[in-house]
């Protein structure tokens, strides 16, 4: 193996702190400090900070931005207020997926105005290659790519806006869900954005790149009492998938529109041109054939991505695409794909797993939903 | 028993061999730094005594949160017991491995897959290796 991984701003932190490292989308990440389950548990009881600063960052200037995210987003973009964060879909002619996104509208101190997108690492270079060519019909527009500029960090868990809120010039506590800001830690430019990927309320910032391990340090220091921990990327799998979040090239990839993927949603379809709304309006019309749910095996094994879904009559009808034990629950968690005749919640399915049938339920998604009054507005 | 005096097999399966009113017995277990690696087992699939095996097929697996991983045989013969409490108590995999968290009991056929097994020391330094 002669393929160099790249590093993160915060690669270092982690081999420092005895984390377990592996390559994902070509850098090398953080899977766990010790121990995934208690990784998770940290998030949903108390709060978890996450690298993913190998998240791709493009950043679009110039009259126009609005219009050329609109038209490569499934979702309106050109109504997304200052402040404002969406999440949507980037689709081929053919309506496949080619990755899901947020785009952010933000505003500089000096009164600049641009819109952010973030990406999945492992589409990067794809998003550039798809997006240069539409460039040339929005002139004004200059497409950046600020990844390696910056780091990404999450900080995720029910005490972490009142752990980490006085960290900021602007508390975030006074963001809305799914609102973004530009504000000041210790005087340094962050961007912090009232999102995530675990289904606990928290936020994602960006910081520069230099700027990364002093703004992780002290984030772990403002939640210490609280007992704050850091988290890898095998905890962000079994969180996200709690919280019935789909994770590309799991549940979407280019095969897959996002009517099937259940991202209605996230789709705009009437009174705009998109990527790839003519086939969408047509699988619309028509119905998604195959559909992404919920699966709860009996028993104690858990399905993993791949394994055959059988209907009653032992028919196959789709496949798992995600699958593992879910810490919360204490029982196996799975999404996949069925065929749409067989995705009623309730309806009594099979999984083969590595050759043993296990009984299975569809089952609504998600799996996990946090008590929203124990966040803190 | 004392890792210090058992086999190993590279694939972190370990071996103790006794005999057994004249018939030899293996005792399988898997190592404390294969557990360890592992991280945070969930499911255990062991087979029912009675089934014969060879040094090097898969005989059950054992889950993690993360990732599926086979159980290979490190000796030929019949598996005469299995632990079948463990998959209800995966912590005995951490907390003792060399005892309470033994696998599965074969009766050898003969002694020909031992001589590939590695003593301590060496599957110290395969472990090392890896880590």
């Amino acid at each position: 193996m002669t393929e160099t991984l790249s590093e993160t701003p915060l690669t270092r932190w982690h081999k420092t702190a005895g984390a377990t490292l592996a390559p994902f989308a070509g850098y090398e990440m953080p899977i766990h400090y010790g121990s995934i389950v208690d990784e998770h548990q940290a998030c949903r009881q108390r709060g978890v900070l996450f690298d993913v600063s190998h998240m791709g960052r493009l950043r679009f200037d110039g009259d126009g931005s609005a219009a050329l995210l609109d038209r490569l987003l499934t979702r309106r973009v050109t109504d997304l207020p200052v402040g404002g964060v969406r999440y949507g879909l980037v689709c081929n002619d053919d309506g496949g997926v080619l990755d899901d996104v947020l785009v952010s509208h933000l505003e500089t101190p000096s009164g600049t105005r641009y819109h952010l997108m973030v990406v999945n690492a492992s589409n990067r270079e794809k998003m550039i290659r798809w997006i240069t060519p539409q460039l040339a019909d929005f002139p004004q527009v200059t497409m950046s790519d600020r990844t390696e500029l910056t780091a990404m960090i999450a900080v995720q868990g029910p005490a972490v806006m009142e752990a980490v809120g006085r960290l900021f010039r602007s508390d975030p506590r006074q963001l809305k869900y799914y609102r973004a800001v530009i504000t000041e830690q210790l005087g340094k430019p962050v961007i912090v954005s009232r999102t995530g990927y675990t289904g606990e309320d928290g936020v994602e910032l960006i910081v520069r790149a230099e700027e990364a391990s002093r703004v992780w340090e002290n984030l772990l220091l403002a939640g210490r009492d609280a007992g704050f921990v850091p988290a890898g990327l095998g905890a962000r799998d079994t969180l996200r998938l709690e919280a019935g979040m789909p994770l590309y090239g799991h549940e979407l990839d280019e095969q897959i529109d996002p009517l099937s993927a259940g991202l209605a949603f996230a789709c705009n379809l009437d009174g705009r041109e998109f990527n790839g709304d003519a086939a969408l309006r047509s699988i619309r019309d028509s119905g998604p054939k195959t559909v992404r749910v919920g699966l709860r095996p009996e028993g104690r094994r858990p399905a993993r991505e791949g394994c055959p879904i059988l209907a009653a009559d032992a028919e196959p009808i789709g496949r798992v695409t995600s699958g593992t034990a879910s810490p919360t629950l204490g029982y196996p968690i799975a999404m996949g794909y069925v065929a749409a005749e067989h995705a009623a919640a309730g309806t009594r399915v099979a999984i083969d797993i590595r050759g043993k049938s296990q009984p299975a339920v569809v089952t609504p998604l998600p799996f996990y939903r946090r008590e929203k009054a124990a966040a803190k507005a | 028993m004392k890792p210090e005096e058992l086999l190993y097999a590279e694939s972190h399966e370990w071996v103790h061999v006794a005999e057994e009113e004249g018939q030899k017995v293996a005792t399988v277990g898997i190592s404390a730094f294969a557990v360890e690696q592992l991280n945070d087992l969930v499911y255990m699939d062991l087979p029912e005594a009675g089934k014969k095996v060879s040094s090097g097929e898969e005989f059950g697996e054992v889950e993690s949160v993360k990732a599926v991983s086979p159980l290979y045989s490190p000796v030929d013969g019949e598996i005469v017991a299995v632990n079948s409490e463990l998959p209800d108590h995966l912590e005995r995999l951490g907390e003792d491995p060399y005892g309470s968290g033994w696998v599965i009991k074969v009766r050898l056929d003969d002694d020909a897959a031992l001589g590939k097994l590695m003593d301590h020391a060496a599957y110290q330094k395969q472990c090392a290796a890896e880590g």
